[in-house]
């Protein structure tokens, strides 16, 4: 196990993590305001329509496949009657579809967002280095499955891949996993990790807006004035009379 | 009972001359931004016309607002949560750019800082979405006094329901202006339609509002709205709305648009209305009723009953005195003049007009009859059938009934006063054949038509307790934190905290007044003007001797 190792397999993700979860809180202190999808739809629709939700559902897949791939440990899957030609298959036949409705929907976006005047103007520099990484994130990862389980005997990555990532969860890693692990799931494996560190900063974040309150709350939201909602944060020493329990209670519902 | 105040607006349409300075007061002091060029808080339209967005009262196509289920239930017409969430990745309902128009601006440069030359130059029309150079096809109003409405008026969604002919007929004899704000519904569906909780009803007045920091651009909003009256910035990717000028309202101003109306016909003030019942009167059956529904669900704010819930509610008393002196309850519930725009859009609005009777006083006296004669006049609205259709499919759902008795109540102030100022004689049969009394109408032409200041705007200030959360009374020095101050954060000019609107307009006064030459010359902004006092610099030329 070289430095190197060391680096790329422990380091590199531990630090990305650490940005991930800071950056997401610093954004939403600091940038509550600029928090949005950022939606393009108005200058364009046509491409949108059928790019966006391609690409969205497509990668709500991957996302579902890499956390049965990674996260659940091959064993508890045989204990329930998946052993590893069944899910091989699943795992290419569904993975594959998935990669495909997510790039054919990608591909769309890029294509609008270069060819569309008014979205390439919309783009801004954090956006072409995000779609960089999730492009090539995406690419080689495309790659390592089409190389190794589509055309190749089948890579078993679940014993490598998935446990080393387990043991970064437990804070027990164990790099040599992935020393020998092919150069394309290493690069993707990379990829994802720079993403992750840069994923606060981009408008990914949307992805943690994710409506779920809509399910649950009244259709008409009343709200009062003096809730202490008002965007002017009350200066320091200039604190209205109260109690240190109104006090408190008011802070809160400033936040 | 669950009493409730909404600040509302009432707009007589017969004092419209469409001159458009309360579209253009708005935009100055509030989308004169970038990301919100096309948008208009408050617009005129002349109708018949598609208006602004086009054809945006076709709810087939849009499908914003409510509709009634079999069960008797009302649902968003665009589908409840489920079909929101399930179309989240791309709203098949939003209105898109072109739907407004794109914005533009002129190459000034070129007119200023042209050289001598054989030929004159040319400033050309400069797309803000792109820079590049565009034909101008289409804006908020470009069918402005019928202008080219031969082709355009028959896609008037109100004139679809009528026979072509009749359209034709129509453009003769009929043109009003109608100029629209955010209706502040009580049962609001852009509210209903945010995903994130957003946007929301405030409780002490009423206005909807759009939490700048919860907005998380899913739009769903825009589409939910079947008056258009919510936009999307694209710039920052936030919805915003007209606010109602709260900051204005809040200590006791009215909004921009009122007070800079040249015609006086806008009307301010509280109505007092039962929460509990707002649900259940958006559904009634039959959309003729929704009119009287909604009528219904407003209390009356002399009712010892009414006041003591109220008070219980925690309703300030000045706020219940400024409700009992509104104007708004006037014309809506005593003389039942104003009519809501579409009700049956089941939304119940609460920006209220008052149908136009002039162009049937144009009518009576173009044949030669006295224009002021009741008997001419009643006639006229029981014939008039095609201008009276169509009122009825802006503001009752299509019942003709209730514009009638509206206009014939204009139209009995008009003979009666006419009587007064020619002959001191008060002809009571006059009032009571729309079963009011001289008095009653006497009080009428002081609120319509001598339309005092003070009696136009009845606001109740927002408590002194509250004053330290009030933007309007922030001063600029005590605003702290964020990037607002100056320059933009890091992520572009959408990120960081929001900047007070106080504070922003400081700002944007003091740059214009500062400035060797103005960005863009003539403008103006009015909102921190009240009236009185030195006008803002620039709102007129300088004099000659300067």
């Amino acid at each position: 196990m070289s430095p190197l190792d060391v680096l790329l397999w422990v380091a590199f993700p531990y630090a990305a993590f650490a940005v991930f979860v800071l950056g997401h809180i610093w954004r939403y202190r600091y940038d509550k305001f600029g928090w949005t999808t950022r939606s393009s739809q108005t200058y364009e629709n046509r491409l949108l329509r059928w790019g966006s939700p391609m690409f969205h559902l497509g990668i709500l897949f991957v996302l579902a496949g890499h956390v049965v791939g990674l996260l659940i440990p091959a064993e508890w899957l045989e204990a329930i009657g998946v052993d590893e030609h069944i899910y091989h298959i699943g795992a290419t036949v569904l993975g594959s579809a998935a990669a495909l409705l997510t790039i054919a929907g990608l591909i769309i976006l890029i294509y609008r967002r270069r060819s569309i005047g008014p979205v390439f103007l919309a783009t801004t520099r954090m956006d072409k280095t995000m779609y960089v990484f999730l492009g090539a994130t995406i690419l080689f990862g495309t790659v390592a499955t089409v190389m190794y389980q589509v055309l190749g005997p089948g890579y078993e990555y679940r014993g490598t891949v998935s446990p080393w990532l387990r043991s970064l969860i437990f804070l027990q890693p164990e790099p040599e996993l992935m020393a020998g692990v092919p150069l394309a799931f290493q690069l993707h494996v990379l990829c994802a990790t720079a993403l992750f560190a840069l994923w606060p900063f981009t408008r990914l974040v949307h992805v943690f807006s994710a409506p779920v309150g809509y399910f649950f709350r009244p259709y008409i939201v009343y709200r009062s004035r003096d809730a202490g909602r008002s965007n002017r944060p009350t200066r320091r020493g200039w604190e209205p009379v109260a109690t240190p329990q109104d006090a408190k209670k008011a802070a809160k519902a400033r936040r | 009972m669950k009493v409730m105040a909404q600040m509302s607006m009432v707009m007589n349409l017969d004092k419209c001359i469409g001159c458009h300075t309360c579209s253009v007061t708005c935009k100055q002091a509030w989308t004169n931004r970038t990301g919100v060029e096309y948008v208009w808080f408050n617009n005129v339209e002349t109708r018949p016309g598609i208006g602004y967005p086009r054809g945006y009262e076709d709810q087939e196509k849009w499908k914003g607002g409510w509709e009634r289920t079999k069960r008797g239930r009302l649902k968003l017409k665009a589908g409840g949560r489920f079909s929101k969430i399930a179309h989240i990745f791309s709203n098949p309902k939003l209105p898109e750019i072109q739907d407004y128009y794109e914005p533009w601006t002129y190459e000034y440069d070129m007119l200023l800082n042209s050289p001598a030359s054989a030929n004159i130059p040319v400033a050309k029309p400069k797309s803000l979405l792109t820079g590049d150079d565009m034909a101008i096809k289409w804006s908020a109003n470009w069918d402005d006094n019928l202008g080219g409405s031969q082709e355009t008026a028959s896609a008037d969604p109100i004139l679809q329901h009528m026979s072509e002919h009749v359209a034709m007929e129509f453009e003769q004899t009929f043109m009003f202006y109608l100029p629209r704000i955010c209706e502040h519904c009580l049962n609001p569906s852009c509210v209903a339609s945010c995903p994130s909780g957003a946007m929301y009803k405030r409780v002490e007045d009423g206005i909807v509002l759009v939490d700048q920091d919860a907005c998380r651009g899913w739009r769903m909003c825009v589409s939910g709205c079947p008056y258009k009256k919510v936009y999307f910035n694209h710039k920052t990717g936030k919805a915003e709305k007209c606010t109602l000028c709260y900051p204005r309202l809040e200590v006791g101003l009215p909004t921009v648009c009122s007070e800079t109306c040249v015609g006086r016909l806008r009307y301010l003030g509280l109505v007092l209305y039962d929460a509990d019942r707002v649900a259940a009167a958006a559904s009634v059956e039959n959309e003729h009723d929704l009119l009287e529904a909604q009528r219904d669900v407003f209390l009356d704010p002399h009712d010892p009953a009414v006041i003591a819930a109220a008070r219980a509610e925690g309703i300030p008393e000045d706020w219940i005195d400024a409700a009992q002196r509104s104007p708004i309850h006037k014309l809506i519930q005593e003389y039942r003049v104003a009519l809501p725009l579409h009700p049956e859009y089941r939304t119940m609005p609460m920006v209220w007009y008052i149908p136009p009777l002039s162009p049937v006083v144009d009518v009576v006296a173009d044949s030669g009859a006295d224009g002021e004669d009741v008997r001419n006049l009643f006639a006229a609205i029981d014939k008039l059938r095609i201008p009276m259709e169509y009122l009825a499919g802006l503001f009752t759902a299509g019942d003709v009934d209730p514009v009638a008795r509206s206009l014939k109540r204009l139209a009995a102030m008009r003979s009666y006063m006419r009587d007064v100022n020619l002959s001191e004689t008060r002809n009571e049969h006059i009032a009571e054949a729309v079963d009011m009394t001289g008095a009653k109408i006497e009080e009428m032409y002081r609120l319509l038509a001598i339309a005092k200041y003070d009696d136009r705007y009845v606001i109740p200030t927002a408590h002194v307790e509250q004053a330290r959360e009030l933007e309007e009374i922030a001063c600029s020095l005590d605003y702290e934190g964020g990037p607002g101050m100056g320059g933009a954060g890091p992520f572009g000019s959408s990120s960081g905290q929001p900047v007070p609107v106080a504070v922003e307009n400081f700002h944007v006064l003091k740059n214009r007044q500062t400035a060797d030459r103005p960005s863009t010359p003539g403008r103006v902004n009015l909102l921190n003007w009240d009236g009185n006092g030195t006008p803002p610099t620039g709102m007129f030329p300088p004099k000659s001797s300067e």
